[in-house]
């Protein structure tokens, strides 16, 4: 509904982008970038290709796309740039047509299903748009999830839950079902059950596509607070004025990367500062 | 994923939709319900047979010779039966010359038997059954008398007017009276009565304390057999071995006093407690099978509902599918979430169907003469059943959920 606007914004910034290729090779095909302990992500010519009734459709044509730990990056794009495809496939849910991909200096981008699923449920931390959590369990069952999959005694899935609850300042509202709580509880909720399994990456899509401004706020000051702390953090979204608040910013562009900004460019592409 | 943890959530879904859940499982409660019922029917009538039946009716280690089998189950095809009626009748002179021939040790009395009506004073005439036998019958029946005694050897050589007679006799003919001393008309003929048996109870319905037993050789023979033929000569052996013996030299005596040549079969029957109770074991085989043939499709049904709701359930929760693999489910993690959902469904429906079947049981034993016992070994076995049909029909649906695309479930409204 509302990609038209940021749309617009966008075109600005990949024009922008582009002319400093410099940098973007610097951090982007970065000779170290092998996968390995500072890399959490590496991918090389990741291409993914969807077979939509005969004709195939490329969504991803080759990203090279490295990402250190601790770092906090922003995927940015217009509609059709590919920027889910490519959390799909960081995120573990998808596996690429062409190239590789390297999460912790494991190769995943050859893995089976199940396999892709423990990786998922060690390795990731999903934060969505719509926040997804099961309607008919409290918070803190929602938050025990990914535990129960990691296959953790109850008791000390209690514990931990209600340890992650704490960090997002929701432990008094645990055994609230979801319809009981507002849309920035609940997406703190979601951050408390991507981070319950003290994941490698926190990967957002989206995260205040649909919350108010002020509470779109106060959810990026929780993520700023977990990058500040060493998290891992990597968000995809199509509004600037929130992926101003990373200290990365890629943009694709017709399923390749467009350009690579550290923050403080980017800031002053956007006129922020 | 834990296997008790799906379990929790499993009855967690079916606590959250109660009406659609009982739904769901009315079918295999239902299936269930009737075959714990036909089996408790079936069962309840075996131990009826065993107990009762054969102990009552026909005697332990006993066996009677007959001009025709009289316990007859089962189709009797018209070529048999003209065959039945061709052979000769039983005369004393058959049990005079089997009589002698039979091991020591061994008990034998005549028994003729016919329903007639028998009248006293006190009260209006009614039917009895009359026996015509011998002084060990009481002891080969294993009745035991309450009062008075039997009738002796010497009271049946002269065909003495005697009679020891059953409960509802004496109630019913005696109202509030001693009976003993007393005397009982059958075809107008009086008797007097000298014993009075112990209650028996009923077969099938039907009393078996409506007796009245008097010796073979007295008048109450011309009532059950006019034609002055024997209906049975009754043999008891002490144990099976003995009784196998007498059942031999009474076919041999039987087979060379009627000249059979060695091809010919016998034109004459030995009955024998066993020989009923194998044609109902194999009656019960039929029984059970039919008997549980309907109820079989009642539960085929059930896994059809069990199996179509299931498939409803994960096209509903696709989304909830999405997340859970987001999460880090695995397909079988998916797979056992949905088998024991529907296997905890249908175990819940085997477990009313199993009280249900229990209650039925009990309510055709009370108001109908067919008996009924719970089998022990069939709870267990509905439970199992259960179980089963719910994976069986939890197979598909759960197979189609395991296998969904995270992507594509998540994108799911």
């Amino acid at each position: 509904m509302n990609d038209k606007q940021p749309d617009a914004t966008l075109s600005t910034t990949g024009e922008h982008s582009l002319s400093s290729t410099a940098e973007r090779q610097a951090v982007v095909q970065a000779p170290g970038a092998t996968p390995g302990k500072d890399w959490v992500i590496v991918t090389r010519g990741l291409k993914r290709e969807y077979d939509m009734g005969g004709e195939i459709v490329r969504a991803l044509r080759g990203v090279d796309l490295a990402i250190r730990r601790n770092e906090y990056v922003a995927i940015m794009g217009p509609s059709g740039s590919g920027k889910s495809t490519l959390m799909n496939l960081i995120g573990c849910l998808d596996t690429p047509t062409a190239g590789e991909y390297w999460l912790n200096g494991t190769l995943v981008s050859r893995m089976s299903d199940d396999e892709l699923a423990r990786v998922r449920n060690k390795e990731i931390g999903f934060v969505f748009q719509t926040f997804n959590l099961l309607p008919r369990a409290t918070a803190l069952h929602n938050v025990e999830l990914p535990l129960v999959y990691a296959g953790i005694s109850s008791d000390e899935r209690k514990r931990r839950a209600k340890h992650a609850l704490e960090q997002v300042q929701l432990e008094h509202r645990m055994l609230h079902r979801p319809n009981e709580l507002s849309g920035g509880q609940r997406q703190r909720v979601a951050i408390a059950r991507a981070l319950v399994n003290n994941p490698s990456i926190l990967l957002a899509d989206e995260p205040t596509g649909n919350l108010d401004s002020q509470t779109s706020e106060e959810i990026m000051r929780v993520f700023e607070n977990l990058a500040d702390s060493g998290q891992t953090v990597i968000m995809v979204t199509h509004e600037p004025d929130i992926a101003a608040h990373a200290r990365r910013v890629v943009v694709l562009r017709d399923g390749i990367v467009a350009s690579d900004d550290r923050r403080s460019a980017f800031k002053q592409s956007m006129g922020i500062s | 994923m834990p296997f008790l943890e799906a379990v929790r959530l499993a009855f967690a879904q079916i606590r959250v939709q109660k009406l659609k859940s009982f739904f769901t499982l009315l079918g295999v409660m239902i299936g269930v319900m009737f075959l714990i019922a036909v089996v408790s029917i079936v069962e309840g009538m075996s131990k009826y047979m065993e107990e009762d039946f054969a102990g009552k009716m026909l005697g332990v280690n006993s066996f009677t010779l007959r001009r025709r089998p009289e316990a007859q189950f089962g189709n009797v095809s018209e070529a048999t039966w003209r065959e039945y009626q061709r052979r000769p009748l039983i005369y004393k002179s058959d049990v005079d010359q089997v009589r002698p021939a039979l091991p020591s040790g061994v008990l034998a009395s005549v028994e003729n038997m016919t329903f007639t009506y028998a009248s006293t004073p006190y009260n209006r005439p009614r039917q009895v059954q009359a026996v015509g036998a011998e002084e060990s019958y009481v002891a080969i029946k294993g009745y035991k008398l309450t009062a008075g005694r039997t009738f002796t050897a010497q009271e049946v050589s002269y065909g003495s007017k005697v009679l020891v007679i059953g409960t509802e006799v004496a109630e019913h003919f005696f109202p509030s009276l001693d009976p003993l001393g007393r005397e009982l008309r059958i075809g107008g003929v009086p008797y007097l009565v000298v014993g009075l048996l112990e209650k028996q109870g009923s077969l099938f319905g039907f009393s078996l304390d409506r007796l009245a037993i008097g010796p073979w050789t007295s008048p109450i023979s011309r009532i059950t057999n006019p034609r002055g033929d024997i209906d049975g000569f009754l043999v008891k052996a002490p144990n099976a071995a003995l009784l196998a013996d007498a059942m031999e030299e009474a076919r041999s005596v039987m087979r060379s006093s009627r000249h059979l040549a060695p091809a010919v079969p016998d034109n004459f029957a030995l009955e024998s407690s066993e020989s009923a109770l194998t044609f109902f074991a194999q009656l019960k085989g039929q029984m059970v099978a039919f008997g549980t043939a309907l109820p079989a499709i009642g539960l085929i049904v059930g896994a059809i509902v069990i199996m179509n709701i299931m498939l409803v359930a994960v096209a509903e929760r696709t989304r909830e599918i999405g997340i859970r693999k987001a999460l880090g489910a695995k397909r079988r993690d998916i797979m056992r979430q949905f088998l024991v959902e529907s296997a905890s469904l249908s175990v819940l429906g085997a477990a009313l169907g199993i009280a249900l079947g229990i209650g039925m049981a009990k309510v055709v034993a009370a108001v109908s003469p067919l008996p009924a016992r719970v089998a022990p070994w069939s709870i267990p076995m509905a439970v199992l059943l259960g179980a089963g049909v719910g994976i069986v029909a939890g197979l598909y649906p759960a197979s189609r959920a395991a296998r969904l695309d995270p992507i594509a479930a998540l994108r799911q409204e």
